[in-house]
């Protein structure tokens, strides 16, 4: 069983693909002009973050539910190094990243021993772990969480203390993040992944060592997750407990579905879209918390296919 | 006074008791996961959420209505399983023919807006709920520990409670359906069995076991609408670690793990938090299915 309806190979459409892909790329480009560049940093970050979460669950039809650990503790380890040793942005990202990573393989490891339901439940417990040592490490000042990261020198003369800039930098950062998901999805090793997606014991059968596949797809979202998550470090200039919570590895999931499973872009639309809400409903408080319980529910019972999905479904029935 | 390893001896059996607790809260919260599990084929995230609300309604029933702990003991499981029925006809039922990860995700939405809701009217300070009946207040001296008799009393309880269930589903007739429909839902239905029934009545159970849980534990924890997620991640790693195949193999790990967990905040009090889920690392390492699973 696959976790969702098969998504329709987006290169079908090669000369649309490349045509949206430039109005996008565009309208990234043009955006901070007409929106606060906080919050459009904030969405490339969740983006690029539900992105590698949807790398997992979209095509290779794993569910974890402890992709926070990685965000979050790739957060803090930027800005421990942006911090307190005083690096430049670049090393610090990539050590964060490198975290990431390095915590991908042992999660991993240990989560793709079991399968389906069960693999949700590991990496969620996995995660509650690193939430607790979070809590209890002294450099992650607890509560506080480190405040006050500076941005630095990008290269040792590009300040990204400005917003315009430091908005450049978070997006050539997505679209690195973004363009890598892309290849790996459409190359032979993707095929691979989503061939585990449809059937695995006729994956086995076929010859493929269907962990170590799962291994790379588990790592490889899990460092991307961190990438993202050092950005966001940078961006906010602050880590904190919230980035390791398991309510955060719930609202990638809910970004995911609401964009659409298994599709390129369903995360980006996912991601803005949340946001979005999350902003425009803040003055409802806690509120919040029921509103996303909501559109779980609903997207689960009426639009399991998410925004993407159902659009490119619609465009699919037209063109027929 | 006497000590072990540098512990002395009450200190020691004074968390020893405490994880045995615990161990009873996790035992009955994974056996109505693994009920639930069985014949519905979903993990029933909503279940610390439960948890939550059968404590609340102890405490509602007696803060509102002036009913006591005895008769919320029953009224409470009661109500919050009539909302477990609700929830299974409106919305679970939905999902069945769906991948059972949908079935994790959706009854995660409905932990969400069901403790969301709680915390606007309540806070996350919490609730003390002051109800030990008179029969169960005060303690006894076992001569090596000072044992509050409601504490006593809830590991006794929730033994039973266990072994009911077990008796209800290896040795009934209604048992023997219910496993039956596990195995096979279209053969027992064949049989004139109302297995969409049948499948309800597993939810409402499962939900009441964990309402049940709630009313036990509000004496003795906060009633907040947190509590439920606090312990819900804990019990899936129990899970993890005792394998959903057996009831038997819930109830032990439950306890075990409890103990251990006791055992840990006597030693190193810093990693109490984390041992379980270091314990469920090395399982999977050692025993992917789990300690009592079957691959």
């Amino acid at each position: 069983m696959t976790m969702l309806a098969t998504p329709h190979p987006v290169s079908r459409r090669p000369a649309t693909q490349r045509l949206l892909l430039v109005a996008l790329l565009l309208l990234a480009i043009a955006a901070p002009a007409l929106i606060y560049p906080v919050a459009l940093m904030k969405v490339l970050c969740f983006a690029l973050f539900a992105c590698a979460f949807n790398l997992l669950l979209g095509y290779v039809g794993l569910l974890s539910f402890g992709h926070a650990a990685f965000f979050g503790w790739a957060s803090y380890v930027t800005a421990h190094a942006a911090k307190v040793w005083g690096w430049p942005p670049e090393l610090a990202i990539l050590l964060g990243t490198a975290a990431a990573t390095g915590l991908g393989v042992v999660f991993g490891g240990l989560a793709i021993r079991r399968q389906g339901i069960y693999f949700a439940m590991v990496t969620l417990a996995l995660a509650q772990m690193l939430f607790f040592v979070a809590l209890e490490a002294s450099f992650t000042h607890g509560e506080d969480g480190i405040q006050g990261v500076p941005r630095g020198m990008f290269l040792g003369f590009i300040d990204l203390g400005q917003p315009y800039v430091m908005y450049y930098f978070v997006l050539a950062i997505f679209l690195l993040g973004f363009g890598l998901i892309y290849r790996v999805i459409h190359s032979p090793f993707g095929q691979v992944l989503q061939a585990i997606r449809e059937n695995e014991p006729r994956a086995i059968s076929l010859g493929y060592r269907v962990d170590q596949y799962k291994l790379v797809a588990f790592t490889l979202s899990a460092g991307l997750a961190g990438l993202a998550g050092s950005t966001k470090a940078l961006v906010f200039q602050i880590a904190s407990l919230t980035d390791v919570e398991w309510q955060t590895s719930g609202e990638v999931v809910l970004m995911t579905l609401i964009g659409g499973v298994g599709t390129a872009f369903g995360p980006v639309v996912g991601a803005a879209i949340w946001v979005f809400i999350e902003t425009y409903l803040s003055e409802f408080g806690s509120w919040v918390t029921v509103i996303q319980g909501v559109v779980f529910v609903i997207v689960v019972l009426t639009f399991r296919r998410g925004v993407v999905g159902e659009l490119s479904a619609l465009l699919r029935k037209r063109g027929k | 006074m006497a000590t072990f390893f540098g512990v002395p001896y009450p200190a020691l059996f004074g968390q020893l008791l405490l994880g045995l607790i615990n161990g009873a809260f996790y035992a009955m919260l994974s056996l109505g996961l693994a009920v639930i599990f069985g014949l519905l084929n979903i993990i029933n995230f909503a279940h610390g959420a439960l948890y939550m609300m059968g404590a609340f309604a102890a405490w509602l029933l007696l803060s509102q209505l002036g009913i006591g702990y005895w008769p919320a003991l029953v009224l409470s499981p009661l109500i919050i399983g009539l909302f477990g029925i609700l929830l299974e006809r409106t919305l679970v039922h939905r999902i069945y023919k769906l991948d059972p990860l949908y079935g994790l995700l959706l009854t995660f939405g409905l932990a969400l807006i069901i403790e969301g809701v709680f915390r606007n009217y309540y806070g996350v300070s919490g609730q003390s709920y002051d109800a030990i009946p008179d029969l169960l207040r005060g303690g006894v001296n076992l001569g090596f520990m000072f044992l509050p008799l409601y504490r006593g009393w809830v590991i006794v309880a929730s033994l039973i409670i266990c072994f009911a269930t077990w008796y209800a589903i290896e040795r009934t007739r209604l048992g023997a359906y219910l496993r039956a429909a596990t195995e096979n839902p279209a053969l027992v239905q064949a049989f004139g069995i109302n297995v969409p029934r049948m499948i309800t009545l597993t939810y409402a159970l499962g939900v009441a076991l964990a309402a049940l849980a709630g009313v036990l534990a509000a004496p003795i924890l906060h009633v907040t609408p947190i509590m439920g997620s606090n312990i819900i991640i804990v019990v899936f790693a129990v899970v993890v670690i005792g394998g959903m195949g057996s009831i038997m193999g819930a109830v032990v790990s439950g306890f075990g793990l409890g103990i251990i967990e006791g055992l840990t905040k006597v030693f190193w009090p810093e990693a109490s938090n984390t041992v379980i889920f270091v314990i469920m690392a090395i399982v999977l390492l050692i025993r992917p299915a789990g300690l009592f699973g079957r691959a």
